[in-house]
């Protein structure tokens, strides 16, 4: 075990992607001399070569279209996409292309592709450093989508990504990259499965990235005025864990789900319905969504009256609860 | 309505580029001398120019024969190659074997050489599939729709390539229109950057649909390559020897390990952009009459008859060889099973995806439900 940030948890997980596969390749705008922005490949191109490591023309479609070349030839290509916002350049290439190929082909060509993508808000950029596109992710068939919160989940899923033969959308929550953590490289859990962080009785809290913090912190909150909340770490989002949810909120029959991202056709959406379809006489009241409104995402100084927080996340579990809000006396009922 | 600029005022400031087309037969099947490119196809015998006139023949009757599926209703649509012969046909047979090649989708003369089986050109077309053969078999992707995205594929191939070690080239086949796309400038930028042994194969119709050429380019696209960094050449299309003696040298140059080149081969897209498509309403008729004179097919023939090498026999023989395979090709077509019900659900994704097998196994039900066949 050793204790990393979860940017470091990363970087010791594609060195060791690296080292147990010589078909494994990194592609990324300053991933190579710079180490990435946030120093995420730090050293990677210094031990593998710049063979290994690239460094890319600054072209984002170019970047996805020449690892599908890539893989084309039996390659492991892992892209790093510098920020969030800088993704839809390459947009056709990821849905159309990455997510087809296999599919279009009849399983002839594979996309062992993983494509690293720094998300969400919280560290006072400008436009375009602070999105959650995810979902659009989601949305197309032939893509897995996973995201991280802890380093020791950083460190394995990102092995995990590359060793798996279908593309995979690796978000990593940018504003969790300085998180500690132990890692122990040695531990393995299915790719596709959500964690329960904390077993609770009263209420179900769906999170995954950057939001799973601030889910542990309502549910301690809230344990102060005697609720005992389930959290749980969705880690991946295609495909969805919705076994996991489901046992969950038939002990509990409250959910509340939670993320960055806008509400509208969000992950928080699907799990509703799904797990309405799926347990609809174990719900006590209809699932409550605490994420990004469905606006563009604002300046720094107005982000926090964006993200989800603590605060807004309680008062949703009061609200699934039907008690009043503990801050505020106000009550939907 | 003229939306170009390049009369009134670049060309007014700029004189006309040269033309420079490699030629080694004219229009009336005359071998013309080229000190640079004859070298190239000084091995070309007469019975490798009957075997390439051969398969000019051959994929234009496959062409027609897929336009009349396509009118019959056995086709969804097709996109003919007609005029593009001489460009996919000279080509694809300077190709090596282990040479990979990312096409769009309307190179079925490079897919027939490269010895894809008959009904599989046709099975995107017929909708069976979305994609007719297995790469791996012919090396040659299939067919690329978004127009442009197969070059960055390419770039990406090659460079895979030089990793390993080998000196496989990799080419790419697109139109003028799609030297517009953002991607295939990346794919120049790509491949110049890394010196990725790629050989861009510009098809220059003379349209994208109903858009003239005009319309994306004001000088000759080959002129562009080179401030890429990437060398050049300006071939008739119409000519298939001297597209093959212009790809064998980028190929050449390819397996050497020299870095990309980019042939802008200049020909023109006879027919319709797809069976869809009603070029009435665009073309100009007095163009395709020019372009009609300087068919692909006729200047071979008629360069092979002037050889004594071309008998009237041997004209029927391979006329009969086309209809032979056009016969096969649409009882190969016709005979193309239907994809199963459940399929649709095949190989979304290569490893097990939760939210896939649930809705196939769903399906699965429905269909038992109400006793439809292939429910399982």
């Amino acid at each position: 075990m050793t204790e990393l940030t979860l940017a470091k948890a990363v970087n010791s997980g594609l060195r060791r992607a690296l080292a147990d596969d010589d078909r494994v390749v990194l592609l990324g705008e300053d991933i190579g001399q710079l180490g990435g922005v946030f120093r995420v490949t730090d050293g990677l191109q210094r031990e593998f070569g710049t063979d290994r490591v690239m460094d890319m023309p600054l072209a984002e479609s170019g970047i996805i279209g020449m690892a599908i070349g890539l893989a084309y030839r039996g390659f492991r290509p892992v892209c790093e996409i510098q920020f969030d916002g800088f993704i839809y350049p390459a947009f056709d290439q990821i849905v159309a292309q990455v997510a087809k190929l296999h599919y279009r082909t009849r399983g002839a060509v594979r996309m062992p592709i993983t494509i690293r993508v720094p998300f969400g808000g919280g560290i006072g950029a400008v436009e375009h450093h602070s999105e959650s596109p995810e979902a659009y992710f989601a949305h197309t068939a032939g893509l897995r989508v996973v995201t991280c919160s802890t380093p020791q989940d950083a460190h394995t899923m990102i092995r995990q990504a590359i060793a798996c033969d279908d593309p995979v959308l690796f978000f990593e929550p940018k504003r969790r990259y300085w998180t500690k953590g132990e890692v122990d490289e040695d531990a393995d859990f299915p790719f596709d499965r959500a964690r329960v962080v904390l077993e609770g009785t009263d209420v179900t809290i769906v999170a995954y990235g950057p939001l799973v913090a601030t889910a542990i912190d309502a549910a301690i909150a809230a344990s102060d005025d005697g609720i005992s909340i389930e959290v749980i770490d969705l880690r991946s989002l295609s495909p969805l864990d919705l076994d996991t949810v489901e046992a969950s909120v038939r002990k509990t029959g409250r959910l509340v789900i939670t993320h960055e991202a806008a509400q509208f056709g969000g992950l928080g959406a699907e799990i509703a319905a799904s797990i309405t379809d799926r347990c609809f006489l174990h719900l006590e009241a209809a699932p409550a969504r605490v994420t990004g409104f469905d606006t563009p995402y604002p300046s720094a100084r107005a982000e926090e009256h964006f993200l989800p927080d603590l605060d807004r996340i309680l008062d949703a579990v009061d609200r699934v609860l039907g008690r009043q809000n503990a801050l505020t006396g106000w009550s939907a009922s | 309505m003229r939306t170009t600029v390049s009369e009134t005022r670049i060309e007014a400031e700029l004189p006309s580029p040269p033309d420079e087309l490699v030629q080694l037969l004219d229009p009336e099947g005359r071998r013309l001398t080229d000190p640079l490119y004859d070298p190239y196809v000084a091995d070309v015998t007469d019975d490798d120019l009957m075997a390439l006139y051969e398969d000019l023949v051959v994929v234009r009757r496959i062409d027609v024969e897929a336009t009349a599926l396509q009118r019959q209703g056995q086709l969804g649509l097709w996109p003919p190659l007609l005029g593009q012969e001489a460009a996919q046909v000279g080509s694809a047979r300077a190709l090596r074997a282990d040479d990979f090649v990312f096409s769009s989708y309307r190179e079925n003369a490079v897919a027939y050489c490269r010895g894809v089986e008959l009904p599989q050109l046709v099975e995107v077309w017929r909708g069976t599939a979305q994609a007719g053969w297995n790469p791996y078999a012919v090396n040659m992707a299939t067919p690329q729709i978004v127009i442009g995205a197969q070059t960055l594929h390419a770039v990406g191939y090659a460079v895979g390539c030089r990793h390993d070690g080998v000196d496989t080239a990799t080419v790419t086949y697109f139109g003028d229109g799609a030297t517009t796309q953002g991607d295939v400038n990346e794919a120049m930028v790509f491949a110049a950057s890394f010196g990725a042994p790629v050989v861009f194969f510009c098809q220059y119709n003379q349209g994208a649909i109903s858009e003239p050429v005009g319309l994306q380019a004001q000088r000759p696209i080959a002129e562009r390559a080179p401030g890429f960094g990437i060398p050049s050449i300006r071939v008739d299309g119409n000519d298939v020897l001297a597209v093959l003696a212009a790809t064998r040298r980028a190929l050449e140059r390819a397996h050497r390990g020299d870095g990309p080149t980019f042939i802008e081969a200049v020909t023109y897209r006879m027919g319709p952009h797809t069976t869809s498509d009603d070029p009435s309403r665009y073309v100009d008729p007095e163009q395709k009459a020019a372009w009609a004179a300087k068919d692909p097919i006729a200047r071979v023939e008629a360069h092979l008859r002037e050889r004594g090498v071309l008998t009237e026999a041997r004209a029927a023989s391979v006329a009969a060889k086309a209809d032979e395979v056009a016969a096969a090709f649409r009882a190969g077509c016709l005979a193309l099973p239907n994809p199963a019900p459940l399929s649709v659900f095949d190989h979304v994704y290569a490893e097990p995806h939760a939210g896939v097998a649930r809705q196939r196994s769903q399906q699965a039900a429905y269909l038992r439900s109400i006793g439809e066949e292939g429910g399982e």
